[in-house]
């Protein structure tokens, strides 16, 4: 068994609204991710994705649950401040829109280098600048664009900005919230080949949110399935593909469209009631590191 | 089937401070009653514009500089803004992307299609108006429509809002409806459900439907011809099937070869290199050529005509002309999920 750099247990997030009611975005969620392993976590929108993104990052403080990122507990005001500067350098979120995340009062050099100054680090290459330029050029971008303004450039360019920002701090933890979804098909294809260069080259582990399950069969090792803040299933990507055992998973599989006009328009897709029947219950393993979660009294 | 729509030559221009740039360069095609054309292309390769430009919803610094307009064999090209609103909504009809601009966040849903309902007949009686809505309602899979009639687009899902959108755009049982990429921001679950849809109502009203995408797996499963866009030219128009399984361009090529769906694991995927030029800066002779890794020596100096492959079938590319080298298309199509 491989080491493990991210470990949520029992995460649970409410969000209230008004004095009584609340929504629990999250509820009792467990997953760990491994190292050099990307993790995909997929679901519907308000499924809590995007939740467990920023109660990892520490942006949220969930209700209950404990996060552990390589060994610390995150969750632990005691131990996260003494782990600030550590933590705060080896874990990076990537947004999924790039034009609202980056500050567009700054040129991609400010932008890129500022982690550095922030956390006082000395570029490994020199000069901020040749660091800068050397994320840039890491990540597929001209030196030339180093002095351009977030605005001036595409969706894909800025994407990759985001991502060259993160790099410098040269992360052991990458948590990506649907970093490709507001981008065209053939850019697409170039951040997913980023990603898994990424993962290859720096063994960097990535848990990589996303809705588009056809980049996530390509690119993930692991899935987690979400619906209505509960993970209902947890399987090595092939086996979760090949036989999922969730309804809700299956659903989910079946509106994924093929780009094949013949088998397309005879598909019909599965029918997911919520009942909150199948959405109770715990993760019971079904087969090696397959999990599904299930009722009590089945 | 006859033509409902006919588009000859059609190119738009924008003015801005640094010059003209050309949006829609030449672009041909032709629609028939009941029928779904795919527009398909990368964000900038003027897929918009063109279907706004024969809505004439274009902005001020855009012009149509040439070409034909013929609906009905009626050339509406030079057609005045109050010609256009007795065809908008009537004849012609549309629907964008994100539901939640398009929509007024203060008025009630069924309010704004009311609105939509009256247009072309105000002297209707209101009674049969609310009624009509409440079929609309109906029609376009918003259950309960009498409670919901008086929601606001804020108590809605991001699902339901593009129901009450294409509601307004069917009011008037319009020939031809565009949507703009109506699918794109909303789930996968929702969106199949979108697409069966519109799908459905198409077949029910008989509307052909102009449906623009990034999206080949949507393609795939709503439309009956397929147009490839790039960079404002049309680079290659041919049913579905044609599209599918024997691209013939290599920007469709690459198209096909970078989606994940058909890629092996661990392998790394194709791409398209470089970028889309900018429409104010196109290079010489076809604008694919400096990406294309097909290209000819012919490609940098002269843009291909469209050569016929079949009555349907047509593609830019001088890998069609008979004295290009035959080159065998890389897209395999056996590897199906």
């Amino acid at each position: 068994m491989s080491e493990i750099i991210l470990d949520v247990r029992n995460l649970t997030h409410h969000f209230g609204i008004g004095k009584k009611l609340s929504v629990k975005a999250l509820d009792n969620v467990s997953f760990a991710v491994k190292k050099g392993e990307i993790f995909g976590l997929v679901g519907e929108s308000g499924s809590g994705k995007s939740t467990v993104a920023r109660c990892v990052m520490n942006i949220l403080k969930p209700t209950s649950g404990e996060i552990f990122c390589e060994g610390i507990n995150v969750l632990n005001p005691k131990e996260f401040k003494k782990n600030k500067k550590q933590l705060e350098a080896s874990r990076q979120l990537i947004f999924q829109d790039s034009a609202s995340s980056l500050n567009g009062r700054m040129t991609v050099r400010e932008i890129v280098s500022e982690p550095m100054k922030i956390h006082k680090v000395k570029p490994p290459r020199g000069t901020f600048d040749a660091e800068a330029e050397f994320q840039l050029f890491y990540v597929g971008l001209d030196k030339s664009l180093l002095d351009k303004y977030p605005t001036e450039l595409s969706g894909g360019m800025r994407q990759r900005v985001a991502i060259a920002r993160a790099l410098t701090m040269e992360p052991r933890l990458l948590v990506a919230d649907e970093p490709i979804s507001s981008l065209d098909v053939s850019v697409q294809a170039q951040i997913i080949n980023l990603f898994a260069h990424l993962r290859c080259e720096h063994n960097c582990s990535i848990l990589f949110i996303a809705h588009d399950l056809s980049v996530v069969r390509y690119l993930c090792d692991r899935v987690g399935v979400m619906c209505k803040g509960k993970l209902v299933e947890l399987a090595p990507v092939e086996k979760l593909f090949a036989s999922p055992r969730h309804p809700y998973t299956k659903a989910l599989l079946s509106s994924i469209p093929i780009p094949d006009p013949r088998l397309e328009r005879e598909r019909v897709m599965e029918k997911f009631d919520y009942d909150p029947k199948l959405l109770s219950g715990k993760l019971r393993e079904v087969s090696e590191e397959h999990f599904v979660l299930w009722g009590d009294e089945e | 089937m006859s033509d409902i729509l006919k588009i000859e030559n059609l190119s738009v221009n924008f003015r801005s401070e640094d010059g003209e740039s050309e949006v829609v360069r030449g672009v041909s095609f032709s629609l028939k009653s009941g029928e779904t054309l795919a527009i398909v292309g990368e964000s900038g390769s003027g897929k918009s514009v063109l279907a706004k430009s024969i809505m004439k919803l274009l902005p001020h610094n855009a012009y149509i500089k040439e070409g034909e307009i013929l609906l009905n064999d009626i050339d509406i090209t030079s057609y005045t803004e109050r010609d256009m609103q007795k065809l908008r909504g009537s004849v012609l009809s549309m629907i964008f992307q994100d539901p939640m601009t398009s929509l007024n966040p203060t008025i009630s849903i069924g309010k704004q299609i009311a609105e939509a309902v009256r247009l072309h007949s105000p002297k209707m009686k209101r009674a049969d108006v609310k009624s009509r809505v409440i079929e609309l309602m109906e029609l376009v899979g918003i259950e309960n429509a009498e409670e919901r009639y008086n929601l606001y687009p804020h108590n809605f899902s991001g699902g339901m809002r593009q129901r009450s959108a294409l509601a307004i755009a069917i009011a008037q049982n319009p020939a031809i409806l565009f949507a703009d990429e109506p699918t794109t921001s909303l789930d996968v679950t929702t969106q199949l459900q979108i697409l069966d849809l519109l799908r459905d109502i198409q077949k029910k009203l008989g509307m052909a439907v102009v449906f623009i995408t990034h999206d080949l797996g949507v393609v795939a499963r709503i439309a009956d011809r397929v147009a490839v866009m790039y960079s404002g030219k049309i680079v290659e128009i041919g049913t579905a099937e044609e599209i599918f399984y024997d691209p013939k361009h290599p920007y469709t090529w690459g198209l096909m070869k970078s989606l994940p769906s058909f890629a092996e694991k661990g392998k790394e995927l194709y791409t398209i290199s470089g970028f889309p030029p900018s429409p104010g800066d196109l290079p010489k002779g076809d604008a694919f050529a400096p990406r294309n890794e097909y290209a000819l020596r012919i490609d940098y100096e002269e843009m291909p005509p469209m050569f016929k492959v079949s009555d349907t079938h047509y593609a830019a590319t001088w890998l069609l002309d008979s004295r290009a080298p035959k080159v065998l298309p890389p897209v395999r199509r056996d590897m199906n999920v």
